[in-house]
């Protein structure tokens, strides 16, 4: 419960401080940072349209989106707070549930028959594909370190002994960001800023929508944020007290969202067809990761 | 002799220019441009006469530094042989004359609709039947984009044949923009109008063709132009350069999401288009220039002014030039990105800086020079060899150091502006007129043809990007479909200036 409510908080600005980084980094002062979520709330005022070529999936999409999200979201813990959904192995279905959404995102992307549509669905299906391998080595590490096979279990039992495992938090932290910014097609995978229909990954796909379902899905793009942002603070948080853990998760959120404005002002995008090689990288920090905790296990021969 | 030679911004009597039966003159032209890298054709168009078409083709030769004049009449309907088969120098000219005459060539490989002209031969030709290249194929897919564009840009609509991410084929088809101006120029009899229309040929490119336009009216009136209209044309020409140069570098960074690079340099852009609002009181240097006279003379105060704002905009510029051509992120976007190889730009005939990028030399200012170029400024071309993303941006980089070089070099000695004695421009009877202009994109050709009453009677205008269009759809090849609006902002051609 605590996570939940953590979260829908910092979904309220995260972007915002992304926003407001990258303008104050190129010398602009920006908009304030609530400004993003006015904007969702103007969407949300309004109707949406729909393309007579389209069916029900485009429009049942985005709903499914959101909710395949705020689902994950109920499974993260706060520390020592477990998630309102907590089992053994919820972080199988915590990626499914997420996959599922963006399964949905794709269809929707093709049912609207666009080339250009067509075309980011198959990106984003190619991006989310090569980040999976990533995200299970990563947690299935850590599984493997605590012995626990549920985020709260992993998280609560989290305590740093050595200096490796401090290298694996800030390895994890590293993969993390990355894999945030992959899922929510930002730089230096994606651009959100551009108005080129041929580059774009995430926001060619929903070109076609309009109004409230555009809300939603931006919305959607701020919860997962902050929820990867969640997921980064418990890896800091461990079992401290609630009023130190909240403004801790707090710091991190924002120091999380400053460090994605700095990486989208200073560099520039890569090029579509070394993605890949670049989400590769997640990959084998994760397996990074992986020997690192058998070595601290003593496992590794 | 089967041409004659002449010099940029000359006229000459019309009745001089030499004329052929169309397969000698075929011969000729096709000799004389061929393997000479130094030539190309400039222009070739024609116009009726009579019951018939005359076409005049004008190649300009760099090293020698004139311009072959010569020409044909031929029938209306007849099927004539084409030039492209022999040189693809021609293919643009050609269909633009068949376009507007229907005149029918047998051997043409492209001979499709080029902007559907008001008076084009064949009305029954509409913009929404052009004929596409087409791959029947269950792997390649096509994508379409325009005519409208998400960014604000110029209609024109790009046909991709892709396979998957890579692009096999692009084909622009354009003519969205067509006005007319070609007709125009006829309609309107007086010369502010002509000049106002010259100044919006290409939004882009004001001074450019406006310069063109008054070279060329002078020419055609006899009337030789004072060093100080010549001092603030070759000014203005240099400024422009560099505003646009720097604003297509923002725009290259825009497009790799670069931020920095694109705040920078869009801010930097500002002052020097704000320049000229001080100067002539339009930021586009609309209204500067003039025929025979210039309404905004440049003063020695302007001169300090202009040498305060390069002085601020060098240190800027090189610090994030700095940065810029050395960020690796940017670097691999744009090297060997949208690569067009020696071979197909000769072939082609690129003009400005789309040949310059790939080691072919062609820049009016250093071949056939005009204004104060040649005199007070003797130009080297800047010439990269690599034909990419990363040449082009080199060649801007270069040009914007070299155009403040010449543009400090130039308000060092600022020509005493004498307001002209009572004078008449009045063109010549039964005339022909030729005027080159390097533009910041490239080659500017005008040219004019007037009747025995001294009234125009042709005008006709070709933008560089006319011939540059097809080194960007040559260039995207075998790229990946997400670098064509690097591409395509990496040459940054002109729609209005093809359409005309």
């Amino acid at each position: 419960m605590v996570s939940l409510v953590l979260i829908i908080l910092t979904s309220l600005f995260f972007t915002g401080i992304v926003v407001r980084t990258k303008s104050i980094a190129s010398g602009r002062k920006g908009p304030g940072i609530f400004q993003p979520m006015k904007d969702i709330i103007r969407l949300w005022k309004k109707g949406s349209v729909y393309s007579t070529t389209t069916s029900f999936i485009f429009q049942i999409a985005p709903s499914i989106y959101i909710a395949s999200v705020l689902m994950a979201i109920l499974m993260i813990p706060h520390g020592n707070h477990p998630g309102i959904i907590s089992f053994e192995g919820d972080f199988v279905m915590f990626a499914y549930v997420l996959a599922l959404g963006k399964f949905l995102m794709i269809i929707s992307a093709l049912d609207t028959g666009s080339s250009f549509e067509g075309m980011g669905a198959s990106r984003e299906a190619l991006y989310s594909m090569l980040v999976e391998p990533a995200f299970f080595i990563l947690i299935g590490s850590f599984a493997l370190f605590t012995g626990q096979t549920s985020f709260h279990g992993i998280f609560s039992s989290l305590h740093y002994g050595s200096h490796i495992s401090y290298m694996l938090g800030g390895l994890a932290t590293f993969v993390f960001i990355f894999i945030a910014m992959i899922e929510n097609s930002r730089m230096p995978v994606d651009d959100p800023k551009t108005h080129l229909e041929l580059t774009m990954v995430h926001e060619v796909m929903i070109l076609d929508n309009s109004g409230f379902d555009l809300g939603l899905i931006m919305y959607t793009t701020h919860l997962k944020f902050a929820m990867y942002g969640a997921i980064i603070s418990n890896f800091f948080i461990g079992v401290l007290p609630l009023e130190i853990s909240i403004p801790l998760f707090f710091a991190v959120q924002i120091c999380f969202a400053v460090v994605v404005g700095i990486i989208e002002s200073f560099i520039a995008r890569f090029r579509l067809g070394h993605n890949p090689q670049f989400i590769f990288i997640l990959t084998s920090v994760s397996l990074l990761i992986f020997f690192g905790v058998l070595l601290v296990l003593g496992k590794f021969i | 002799m089967n041409y004659i030679s002449i010099h940029n911004n000359q006229s000459i009597a019309l009745k001089d220019i030499p004329e052929h039966a169309y397969t000698m003159f075929m011969e000729t032209n096709i000799a004389l441009m061929k393997g000479n890298p130094a030539r190309h054709c400039v222009n070739y168009f024609g116009y009726s006469a009579a019951d018939k078409i005359k076409l005049i083709c004008c190649i300009a030769d760099d090293d020698l530094h004139e311009i072959f004049v010569s020409s044909t009449v031929v029938d209306k309907g007849y099927q004539l042989p084409s030039f492209t088969a022999k040189n693809h120098n021609f293919e643009k000219f050609e269909r633009e004359i068949h376009e507007n005459f229907g005149v029918k060539y047998s051997d043409h490989p492209w001979l499709k609709p080029m902007r559907y002209a008001h008076n084009r031969a064949d009305k029954n030709e509409k913009i929404e039947n052009y004929p596409f290249y087409q791959v029947e194929s269950e792997e390649l897919h096509e994508v379409g984009v325009g005519p409208i564009h998400a960014g604000v840009i110029e209609p024109g609509h790009f046909r991709f044949i892709c396979n998957g991410e890579q692009i096999m084929h692009l084909e622009i088809q354009l003519g969205y923009q067509h006005r007319g101006i070609e007709q125009l120029f006829i309609q309107k009899k007086k010369l502010l109008e002509r000049t106002t229309l010259a100044e919006n040929i290409a939004g882009d490119t004001t001074v450019g063709h406006t310069t063109a336009f008054v070279n060329l009216w002078e020419s055609l009136c006899g009337y030789t132009p004072d060093r100080s209209l010549q001092f603030s044309r070759t000014l203005a020409l240099e400024l422009e350069r560099m505003a646009i140069h720097t604003g297509d570098l923002a725009a290259i960074c825009a497009d790799i999401a670069y931020q920095l690079g694109n705040s920078v340099y869009g801010r930097l852009r500002t002052p020097i288009v704000n320049y000229f609002q001080e100067w002539g009181g339009n930021r586009l240097a609309k209204g500067l220039i003039r025929a025979g006279k210039i309404n905004y003379p440049f003063s020695e105060e302007l001169a300090t002014r202009l040498n305060t704002v390069l002085n601020t905009y060098e240190p800027d510029f090189e610090e994030i030039t700095k940065k810029f051509f050395k960020l690796p992120s940017a670097l691999s976007r744009m090297e060997k990105t949208g690569v067009v190889s020696y071979e197909q730009i000769y072939e082609i005939g690129t003009v400005g800086m789309a040949a310059r990028m790939n080691g072919l030399c062609r820049d009016i200012r250093f071949s056939h020079p005009h204004d104060m170029y040649g005199s007070s400024i003797v130009h080297t071309p800047i010439i990269k060899h690599h034909g990419d993303v990363y040449s082009r941006a080199q060649i801007r980089r270069e040009e914007i150091r070299q155009s403040m070089t010449y543009a400090r070099k130039l308000i060092t000695e600022v020509p005493e502006f004498k307001k002209p004695e009572n004078f008449t421009l009045n063109p010549g009877k039964g005339m022909f007129a030729i005027s080159l202009v390097e533009g910041w994109r490239g080659e500017i050709c005008h040219c004019a043809i007037t009747d025995q009453e001294g009234d125009l009677m042709v005008y006709k205008v070709k933008d560089p990007s006319h011939h540059n269009w097809m080194a960007l759809a040559q260039a995207v090849r075998s790229n990946e479909i997400s670098d064509f609006p690097i591409c395509n902002k990496s040459f940054n051609l002109s729609y209005c200036g093809h359409d005309l």
